[in-house]
């Protein structure tokens, strides 16, 4: 039966998205709402992700001074683990994770609300096709933005590291550099780029679905809104690990 | 003028609507009344397209609905207009932008015209002065009128009206209800209204469609509603006192 459903549920899935990657209407319009949706999305999402990745940097630093400190341990070992965590897995899997709540949430909520309201009904009979219409510009969009975010946290994960070398003293600032400086490996940049704009997607598109299927009031809009966040963050879970083994 | 032929709509084993024959002309305001549940708002979806009737057919001047192709559907649906009963305007745009949207979205009119038509149409229900004011700033009545100048923006040639005046005080309900019939001749316009507000079949109900069950019960004019016989009919339209009144006085 839970198969069955689920088989179902995917199956919807696919034809929402057959509906939404077609040709819009108009691209003057699609343009105006692609734009809006990178301001929402993307740039609004720009103070969070930078100032968790700063404090995550920093404790990620810390952590790995205090735990591993050894004498047969060379000094850039810290700015090293702390590049490797940044770039690998915080950067792109971990912020996406964070951001299913944000942005995957304001989706759900959005398209919920307005299917609950007959937004989207009154677009139908205007004869626009609407998961074209709103959805395509989420995920566009978010696709976008994502790396862009990604550079951010990556950034500010290194200043959040800095912070703890001048401001507490935990490292000095040569060895962090050195470490991350340390045989780096440009491809982990792309990597985590690559990973970031699928799990983009799935934010988005996994959203954007349960928004756009919700029946009854708002209590079925908090629910689509909870589900979407637990549904897009096992599936980033899952694709990470496939990711990862077929990109490392 | 839209006709409905042999209408059946089922949802799994429950059927709504059961043998539905119709006929809504042009240039009236045609309304569907009946309890709640009936099945008028499942009708009004099945005509607009919103639902696929199980079986039957819905012609929009000859044009069947139910066998149209993608093309066809979408080129008519460039012809309706629907006024929803929560308005349905899109509360991320302001008033004149929600009238412009469907011009956006398909007129070829430089900007300069899109927005004088716009301004056209909500000038035509007296808005032109919220033009700039967003849904949520603007009361139930006026964001009817919005609603309804956006229906009318790309000059329809259907109008669907559900529940217009759900929710107004009966003085806006009248406002809206005029609004409505003089849009209607002015434009020519099929118009169909869901409703069960019984000062709007009284006011403009030129041809009522009365829905008991899922089927066609009775269909006539309002002033042939007064000398109904149909037993079902009345106990609907003189369920309240005053229009008890109302027929006991113009015996």
């Amino acid at each position: 039966m839970l198969f069955y459903k689920s088989v179902a549920t995917f199956g919807r899935y696919l034809m929402l998205m057959r509906r939404t990657f077609s040709r819009p209407e108009r691209m003057r319009m699609f343009f105006k709402q692609y734009i809006k949706e990178m301001s929402q999305q993307g740039v609004d999402s720009i103070g969070i992700v930078l100032l968790i990745s700063f404090f995550i940097g920093a404790v990620i630093c810390i952590q790995i001074k205090l735990n591993i400190e050894s004498p047969w341990m060379p000094k850039f070992v810290t700015g090293y683990t702390t590049r490797e965590i940044m770039l690998l897995e915080f950067s792109s899997s971990i912020m996406c994770l964070i951001l299913a709540g944000k942005v995957g949430s304001n989706i759900a909520s959005e398209i919920g609300t307005m299917r609950v309201t007959q937004q989207i009904d009154a677009l139908e009979i205007m004869g626009v096709n609407s998961a074209n219409y709103l959805i395509l510009p989420k995920v566009l969009g978010m696709m976008t933005m994502m790396p862009v975010l990604v550079c951010f946290s990556i950034f500010s994960g290194f200043v959040g590291a800095y912070a703890t070398a001048i401001i507490g003293h935990i490292i000095t600032v040569d060895d962090l550099t050195l470490g991350l400086q340390h045989e780096f490996n440009e491809w982990y940049v792309w990597m985590g780029f690559i990973k970031s704009i699928f799990f983009a997607f799935v934010i988005t598109s996994v959203s954007a679905f349960y928004g756009y299927t919700v029946e009854g009031g708002s209590v079925e809009v908090g629910k689509a809104s909870t589900d979407s966040v637990v549904s897009s963050s096992v599936l980033i879970l899952f694709s990470d690990v496939l990711l990862t083994q077929l990109l490392s | 003028m839209i006709e409905v032929k042999s209408l059946y709509k089922s949802f799994e084993d429950k059927e709504v609507l059961n043998d539905i024959n119709c006929v809504f002309d042009n240039g009236k305001t045609n309304l569907i009344i009946g309890q709640s549940g009936s099945g008028k708002t499942v009708l009004m979806k099945c005509i607009v397209g919103l639902f696929r009737p199980t079986s039957g057919e819905v012609l929009y001047d000859g044009r069947d609905l139910v066998t149209m192709n993608k093309q066809e559907w979408k080129m008519l649906r460039r012809e309706m207009g629907m006024l929803f009963q929560s308005a349905a305007l899109f509360d991320s745009m302001t008033v004149l932008e929600n009238v412009m949207f469907p011009l956006d979205m398909f007129s070829r009119d430089n900007y300069a015209d899109r927005v004088k038509r716009a301004q056209f149409c909500l000038d035509r229900v007296n808005l032109l002065e919220a033009q700039q004011k967003y849904p949520d700033e603007i009361s139930g009545g006026m964001q009817k009128r919005a609603a309804i100048a956006r229906a009318i923006a790309l000059n329809p040639k259907y109008l669907f009206c559900d529940e217009p005046n759900s929710g107004l005080d009966p003085k806006t309900s009248l406002v809206i209800d005029d609004l409505i019939h003089d849009i209607t001749v002015e434009f020519n316009m099929t118009t169909i209204i869901n409703t069960h507000d019984m000062n709007s079949v009284m006011g403009i109900g030129e041809n009522i469609l009365y829905i008991y069950e899922g089927h066609k019960e009775w269909q006539g004019s309002k002033d042939q509603i007064m000398s109904s016989t149909n037993e079902r009919l009345n106990s609907f339209i003189f369920a309240s006192d005053l229009f008890r009144k109302v027929k006991e006085a113009n015996k």
